[in-house]
């Protein structure tokens, strides 16, 4: 894992004070409302329904034992006992104080994290496969690229107004864990004839309420020259980007007024000045900060054995955990997602717990994925049942991962002050439909995902399915929306017909996925069927 | 008021707007709008003495790439970042090339100070002559 030095310490250490001045500032009147709004943004700190929300960063998803013991810490301190993993590899806390926000974050300092550009106009936290590093597919540890644009990005002078947000996100695998192509800028790496490294980039994509796929905009760019490349994309952005409609401001509106082939060439005539300056970092400080993302010392010689007796372990064990690079371990991916409760949300005591299980078993390491669960990279496949144990001890052994039961719903009309609808308690009745496990693994993978309102947190149209909040005449109301993925078959789904309400959305749901089991030919997953037999059989079984 | 960081004398000469700069040769000074192509002062950079570069609203960051974008192409004159200009961006904009400000609200100096020192180490080079940590950990 990257480790602070003095410079990264004092960085952030500096900029806890600047806000912390920030706060007596806009307390004391001295600034206003206005101006201070994308100034507490930029550490984080939304203002909801009930209370202000703060979004702590968890770069590329990865954390280390100490730094969830702490998370665990401010959800006792300044919270009520728990957090809310998101899905852009965050964490959030619903209930804090303005005045106790700069405690937070100088709590946060002293384990290396921080709120830096999670919300507002910026350059958010970047994400990446929450598997890096441990995946058996992967062609090297996308974390290094994304910590050398972490420092690249962060306070970056020139790119700290920018008309909205602008999200990045890393891979380096065929299979896509981290929704590249739902991103405003996005890296694969690959590698060229030569063996060198680089990226196929992509740029323009985006949810909200006019949902876009990034685009391939170079098959590959070398990898050093990847922050000039980003300052390109950037600045032609920055500069030309309407700024008269908040909703007409995202880089995707601006590629498709253009043109995708107008925005390229912009950007590559942009690139031609940009690379001159010699901005980029050079290989040096790349090979730096690599160092602090060796693999662990794996052990050799383990045993690929599981002790598949107890039967409940081994459903878990074959739901829960994916192929590791190196022989004899496992990646264990641990559910947040528990029938009835809230999908993300995790408590104080829970944090602790598996803070305890990652340092016992995981090289000290976890990752939240973006689908709001969290993951042990690194176990040895000798200790899974001890992990096992030790979560199911926690309530952490749920088995449902990438099943009808894992929703991605976002925090909805219960917190949040732009909703139409309640997202939270539309998750849970569905959940609770299809509570039985072994209903849930005939009906295999299925990504149900619940925004609630156009503004697509919970990433509605990359869903499966997708459910969306409206506001039909003062009545909360649920579009259902079908074929959309955030995988490496990326599409928008799309929108069915009529909506319904909480009942009926249910009921709607039941009604697709029933269909899809009296259509589906071996093998396929409800995606595949529905791709396959199109929109009307799905549309008349939901409308009869 | 204005606050500068230059040596210089200011130039007292009105800013005109970009269209009439680009027609009268004889102006030195010149108001840059929000949106308007700072490029193509490029070949004007002999006779330019001051550029002002208006802040409609202090969120619109249109005008940090303008100042770049002059800085970069080799411009040494006046910068002037004019309007809502306020103390929690003036780090920024004074990395960007900018070495003096019109605010419509003045500024506090006290806080000014502040602002421009407390961060003792920046990631990425910029206009200013800030060195990124990058080089500093490199030597
Ligand atoms: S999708 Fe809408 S309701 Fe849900 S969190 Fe985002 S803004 Fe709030």
């Amino acid at each position: 894992m990257y480790k602070y030095d003095l410079y990264d310490q004092a960085i952030i250490d500096a900029r806890v004070d600047e806000f912390r001045d920030q706060v007596r500032r806009r307390i004391a009147g001295e600034i206003t409302e206005d101006q201070f709004k994308p100034l507490r943004l930029k550490n984080g700190l939304y203002l909801q329904l009930h209370a202000y929300m703060l979004r702590v960063a968890i770069p590329y998803g990865t954390l280390s034992s100490r730094q969830l013991r702490m998370l665990a810490r401010i959800a006792r301190t300044y919270d009520r006992g728990y957090g809310h993993f998101t899905t852009r590899q965050n964490i959030q806390y619903h209930w804090i104080k303005l005045e106790q926000a700069p405690d937070i974050l100088a709590e946060l300092a002293t384990v290396e994290m921080h709120a830096i550009q999670t919300s507002g106009e910026s350059i958010r936290n970047i994400s990446a496969d929450h598997y890096a590093g441990a995946a058996a597919d992967e062609i090297e540890d996308p974390r290094p690229w994304a910590e050398l644009l972490r420092q690249a990005t962060t306070f970056h002078p020139e790119f700290s107004y920018l008309p909205r947000k602008f999200k990045i996100a890393v891979t380096a695998s065929p299979v896509d864990r981290a929704a590249l192509r739902w991103h405003d800028f996005a890296l694969r790496i690959v590698r060229d004839e030569a063996r060198d490294t680089g990226f196929e980039v992509f740029a323009g994509g985006g949810m909200g309420r006019t949902p876009f796929l990034a685009y391939p905009i170079r098959a590959f760019l070398p990898a050093e020259q990847i922050f000039s490349y980003l300052q390109a994309v950037l600045r032609v952005w920055n500069r030309h980007a309407r700024r008269d409609n908040i909703h007409k401001q995202r880089m995707k509106i601006l590629v498709h007024e253009l043109g995708e082939a107008e925005f390229t060439r912009q950007v590559e005539e942009e690139f031609g000045h940009v690379l001159k300056l010699g901005t980029d970092f050079p290989r040096v400080e790349y090979e730096r900060i690599s160092a602090h993302f060796a693999p662990p010392p794996f052990e050799t010689g383990l045993s690929e054995d599981i002790d598949r007796s107890d039967p409940e372990f081994a459903l878990w064990v074959d739901r829960q955990t994916v192929p590791h690079k190196a022989p004899g371990y496992a990646i264990v991916n641990v559910s947040l997602k528990k029938v009835g409760g809230i999908g993300g949300d995790v408590s104080a005591e829970q944090m602790d717990a598996v803070a305890d299980v990652a340092e016992a078993f995981s090289f000290d390491e976890l990752r939240v994925s973006h689908a709001q669960n969290l993951v042990l990279p690194h176990v040895r496949k000798q200790d899974l049942y001890m992990v096992w144990q030790a979560l199911d001890a926690a309530g952490l052994a749920d088995i449902n991962l990438d099943l009808v039961t894992d929703i991605i719903a976002c925090p909805g009309l219960d917190y949040c002050s732009l909703a139409n609808a309640r997202s939270i308690p539309v998750a849970q009745k569905i959940a609770t439909r299809f509570a039985d496990l072994d209903r849930q693994l005939d009906v295999g993978e299925l990504k149900i995902k619940v925004s609630g309102c156009i503004n697509a947190c919970g990433h509605h149209h990359a869903g499966h399915i997708g459910i969306l909040g409206v506001d039909r005449k003062g009545t909360e109301n649920y579009q259902l929306l079908l074929g959309g993925s955030g995988a490496e078959d990326a599409s928008p789904a799309k929108i069915t017909g009529p909506g319904f309400d909480e009942d009926g959305i249910v009921d709607a749901v039941e009604r697709a996925v029933e269909r899809y089991r009296a259509l589906r030919d071996p093998g396929e997953r409800f995606l595949d069927t529905y791709r396959r037999v199109g929109f009307e059989p799905f549309k008349e079984a939901i409308y009869g | 008021m204005t606050l500068r960081f230059r040596d210089d004398d200011p130039h007292e000469e009105p800013a005109v707007t970009l269209d009439c700069f680009l027609t009268q040769e004889d102006a030195h000074a010149v108001r840059v709008e929000a949106g308007e192509d700072v490029r193509q002062l490029i070949p004007h950079f002999d006779r330019l003495k001051l550029v002002e570069i208006a802040f409609p609203r202090f969120r619109d960051g249109r005008g940090y790439s303008a100042a770049c974008i002059l800085r970069e192409s080799g411009y040494t004159g006046e910068l002037r970042a004019e309007g809502d200009v306020l103390v929690d961006q003036i780090l920024f904009l004074r990395r960007c090339g900018f070495d003096s400000f019109a605010p419509v609200q003045p500024l506090d100096a006290r806080l000014v100070e502040h602002a421009l020192k407390r961060f003792p180490f920046v990631y990425q080079a910029a206009a200013d002559a800030a060195v990124p940590v990058w080089k500093l950990r490199h030597g």
